[in-house]
C-alpha cells in the first residue's frame, strides 16, 4: 500500500530525508516515532502529495507519487493537528463540502453516517468554532473517512486533546484500523502508539533507524527500543 | 577562490574602453543640439540605461519560464542577476530623464509612458525583491520569484501601451511626430553614430555586470554550502 | 473501498464558491469590513481633495477605484489567510480536484465579495454626490476592471499568504502588476460620467477586456507552481 525507496528530501542546501526505505501493507497500522525535527511531518507531507520527494521512489495504493498524484488522492486520508475545518459552516456543512470534494454518491446519507459514527450527530447543525478541540479532531477524522480511503495517514492526531477526546480518539482509531486500510501515524506519545499500532517504526536523523513489531516488542519495553534506536550511529 | 575566468577579465576592460568611447562621442564629438544645447547629451546615457533596462526586463520574465519548465536554478540566479542589473539601469534611466526634463520643459517629473513605466517597472523589481526576502526555502524563493517576473513581465507593456494611448509630452525621437510631442528633435548623422554606439555600448556594460552578478549568485551558494557543511 | 469519479473542475469550483459565500454569510465580517472600509476612504478623500463640483466629476472614477482596490486587498487578504491559518489549503490540495478549480472557486468568491461591496458602495456614493452613477454601462466597466483585479489579486495572495510579511505584502506585490486594469477602469469611468459616448472610451474598454483574458490565463496556468510543493 505505501512503498518508499530511497526517499530523499531537501530544502535547498539541507537534507531533511535521507534515503528512507519504508513500507506498509493492507492492515498494518505503523507508529512512526521520532524526536523533534527527524522529518515525521515531511515525510508525512510527502506521503500524502502535499510536497514532492527531491529524489527517490514513493508509492502509495498503487500510484507512483508525484506522477499520479491526482489519483492517490482519492485514496488517501488525512488527520493533521491542525482541525482542516472551516469555522463559520456547521459540522454538517463542512462534511457536505468535502463530499463534494471527493465526488461521493449518496452525499447526504454518507454524511449522516459518519457523523453517527463519530458521535456528532446530534451537532450536526452547530458552528464548528463552538466546537472543543475534541470535537472537532473527531469531525476531522469522519472528514478524513468520507471517502472510505485505503491508505490514512495521521499527523500528531493527539496533539491538544485532553483525556476523555483522547480516549475518543482511541476508538475511532481502532475503527479505522479494523477496516483493513493501511495506517500511518506520527506521534510523540509512546504511550497512545502502543496499544494501536502493529508495528513500530523510528525516523532518526533522516533514516529510518529501527523497525520492530510488535509481537517482537512483548519482551522488551516500547521505551527501551525507542531509546536504544537513537542512540545507534 | 576561483578566478574570473579570462573572458571575463577581458569583457570588464572592454566595458571601460566603450564606456568611455561612448563618452567622448556624447559629450565632444556629437554636435551641440540647437535648441536644447548641452544638456540634450545626457539624451545618449538615457537611452543607453533604457534599453539596457529593458532588455534585462525581458530576460528576467524568459529566465522566469526557464526556470518554471527545468526547475534548474541556475535560471534563478540568471534571473535575480537580470532584475538587480535592471533596477540599477532604470533607476539611472529615470534619473537621467529627470536632468533632461528639468531644462527642456521646466519639470522634474513628467507622467508620460516612458517614464511613468519605467517608475512602475522599479515598483515590480522592488516588489520582487521583498517578496523573495521573505521567503526562507530557496526553491520556493526561485518559484514565486519567477512567477512574479512573469507576471510583471506580461503587465508592464501592457501599462505603457494604456498610458501612450492617453497622454505624452516625452519627445518623439525616432519615429512619427506627434503634435502634441513637444522637444523633439531629429538627429543629424554625427548624433546617430553617438546614439547608437551608446546603445551597443550598454549593451556590452550590461553583460559584463549580469555575469559578475551571476557569478556573485553562484559564490554566495558555495559559501552557503561550506558552511553548513563546516556546522556539521 | 469503492472508487468515487472525480468531481469535475466545475463542480469543484462551484463548491468551493459556495463554501465561501455561506461561510462569509453566517458572520458577514469580511463584507462589512470592506463596506465600512469604502466609506470612510470615500469620506477622507472628500475631506483631502475639497473639489469644486465641475472638477469632483473629473475625479469620481479615480475616487471609485482607488476605494475599489484598497477595499479589494482587504478582501482578498482575508480569504486566503482563512485557507491558511486553520490549514484548509492542505484540505483543498488533498482533495482529488484540479487546482485550476481552486484557483477559479477562490477568484469567484473574492470577485462576489468585491461586487457586493461595490454594488452598496455606488448607491451610496450618488447620493452623497448627487451623481447618477447607477448606469448600465458604467456596471459593466466596473464588472471587468473586478474581475482583472481579483483574478490577479487571488493569484498573488496565494503568494503572499505564504511569506514571512503575509497580508502585508500583497499591496505591494498587486499594484504595480494591477495598474494597467486600475487605470484603464478609470480611464473608462472616467470617460462615462463626463459625457463621452461609448465610441470615445472603446479604447480603455478594450484594454480591460485584453488585461482580463491574459490574466486570467496566466493566473490560471501559473497557480499550480504557486500551491504545489
Amino acid at each position: 500500500m505505501i512503498q518508499t525507496k530511497k526517499l530523499v528530501k531537501r530544502f535547498g542546501l539541507k537534507t531533511i530525508l535521507r534515503g528512507v526505505d519504508f513500507s506498509v501493507a493492507a492492515g498494518e497500522f505503523v507508529a512512526l516515532l521520532g524526536p523533534n525535527g527527524a522529518g515525521k511531518t515531511t515525510f508525512l507531507r510527502i506521503l500524502a502529495t502535499l510536497s514532492r520527494p527531491s529524489l527517490g521512489k514513493v508509492r502509495v495504493a498503487g500510484f507512483e507519487l508525484p506522477r499520479d498524484a491526482a489519483q492517490v488522492r482519492a485514496k488517501l486520508g488525512v488527520v493533521s493537528h491542525m482541525p482542516l475545518l472551516y469555522p463559520d459552516l456547521t459540522a454538517e456543512e463542512n462534511l457536505m463540502f468535502y463530499a463534494r470534494m471527493y465526488g461521493i454518491p449518496n452525499m447526504a446519507a454518507r454524511v449522516t453516517e459518519v457523523l453517527e459514527m463519530v458521535g456528532l450527530e446530534l451537532r450536526r447543525k452547530d458552528l464548528v468554532r463552538a466546537f472543543s478541540r475534541g470535537m472537532q479532531q473527531r469531525l476531522a477524522i469522519g472528514r478524513a473517512v468520507l471517502h472510505e480511503p485505503q491508505v490514512m495517514l495521521f499527523d500528531e492526531p493527539y496533539t491538544g486533546l485532553d483525556q476523555d477526546a483522547s480516549e475518543m480518539l482511541d476508538n475511532a482509531l481502532r475503527y479505522v484500523a479494523a477496516e483493513g486500510r493501511a495506517v500511518v501515524m506520527t506521534s510523540h506519545d509512546l504511550a497512545r502508539a502502543e496499544d494501536l499500532a502493529t508495528r513500530f517504526d523510528v525516523l532518526s536523523r533522516g533514516v529510518i533507524a529501527a523497525s520492530a513489531k510488535r509481537e517482537e516488542l512483548a519482551q522488551t519495553n516500547l521505551l527501551a527500543f525507542y531509546k536504544h534506536s537513537l542512540e545507534e550511529k | 577562490m576561483t578566478q574570473r575566468p579570462l573572458t571575463l577579465q577581458i569583457l570588464d576592460y572592454v566595458s571601460i574602453l566603450v564606456l568611455a568611447i561612448s563618452t567622448y562621442l556624447a559629450l565632444v564629438f556629437a554636435p551641440t543640439e540647437a535648441v536644447m544645447g548641452n544638456v540634450q547629451r545626457v539624451f545618449y546615457f538615457h537611452i543607453g540605461t533604457a534599453w539596457v533596462g529593458l532588455l534585462g526586463f525581458v530576460i528576467a520574465a524568459i529566465a522566469g519560464i526557464a526556470y518554471l519548465v527545468s526547475k534548474n536554478m541556475a535560471w534563478d540566479r540568471f534571473g535575480v542577476a537580470a532584475v538587480e542589473v535592471s533596477t540599477v539601469f532604470f533607476f539611472i534611466t529615470i534619473a537621467l530623464g529627470s536632468i533632461w526634463a528639468r531644462p527642456a520643459w521646466n519639470t522634474w517629473w513628467t507622467w508620460d509612458p516612458r517614464l511613468t513605466t519605467a517608475a512602475v517597472t522599479e515598483l515590480i523589481y522592488i516588489a520582487y525583491f521583498m517578496l523573495r526576502a521573505g521567503i526562507e526555502d530557496p526553491e520556493k524563493r526561485a518559484r514565486f520569484g519567477a512567477v512574479y517576473s512573469l507576471l510583471g513581465g506580461l503587465s508592464a507593456p501592457i501599462t505603457f501601451m494604456v498610458i501612450r494611448l492617453f497622454r505624452t509630452i516625452h519627445p518623439v525621437v525616432i519615429g512619427s511626430q506627434s503634435a502634441e510631442a513637444q522637444g523633439g528633435f531629429s538627429m543629424t548623422a554625427d548624433m546617430k553614430v553617438a546614439f547608437f554606439f551608446a546603445l551597443f555600448a550598454f549593451t556590452v556594460i550590461f553583460v559584463d555586470m549580469l555575469w559578475h552578478r551571476i557569478r556573485l549568485g553562484s559564490l554566495q551558494e558555495k559559501v552557503e554550502e561550506l558552511k553548513l557543511n563546516a556546522s556539521m | 473501498m469503492q472508487d468515487n469519479p472525480q468531481p469535475s473542475t466545475l463542480k469543484a469550483t462551484l463548491a468551493i464558491f459556495l463554501k465561501d459565500i455561506s461561510s462569509e454569510f453566517r458572520s458577514f465580517e469580511l463584507i462589512s469590513a470592506m463596506l465600512v472600509f469604502s466609506l470612510l476612504v470615500i469620506i477622507i478623500f472628500n475631506f483631502a481633495l475639497e473639489l469644486e463640483p465641475l472638477v469632483r466629476k473629473a475625479a469620481n472614477a479615480g475616487i471609485l477605484w482607488t476605494t475599489f482596490a484598497f477595499a479589494g486587498t482587504l478582501g482578498l487578504n482575508r480569504s486566503m489567510s482563512v485557507e491558511k491559518d486553520r490549514g484548509c489549503m492542505d484540505g483543498l490540495l488533498l482533495a482529488p480536484v484540479d487546482r485550476a478549480a481552486i484557483y477559479f472557486g477562490k477568484t469567484l468568491s473574492n470577485l462576489a465579495f468585491m461586487l457586493i461591496v461595490e454594488a452598496v458602495t455606488l448607491p451610496i456614493y450618488s447620493v452623497l454626490y448627487n451623481e447618477n452613477l447607477l448606469r448600465l454601462d458604467l456596471l459593466v466597466v466596473i464588472l471587468l476592471g473586478s474581475i482583472g483585479y481579483a483574478a490577479v489579486g487571488t493569484m498573488l495572495a496565494a503568494m503572499s499568504v505564504q511569506t514571512r510579511m503575509r497580508e502585508i505584502l500583497l499591496p505591494i506585490l498587486l499594484f504595480p502588476i494591477a495598474i494597467p486594469v486600475l487605470l484603464s477602469a478609470v480611464k473608462a469611468s472616467g470617460g462615462l460620467l463626463t459625457g463621452a459616448d461609448f465610441s470615445e472610451v472603446a479604447t480603455p474598454f478594450n484594454l480591460l477586456l485584453v488585461y482580463d483574458v491574459i490574466f486570467i490565463a496566466a493566473a490560471f496556468m501559473l497557480f499550480d507552481s504557486v500551491v504545489e510543493e
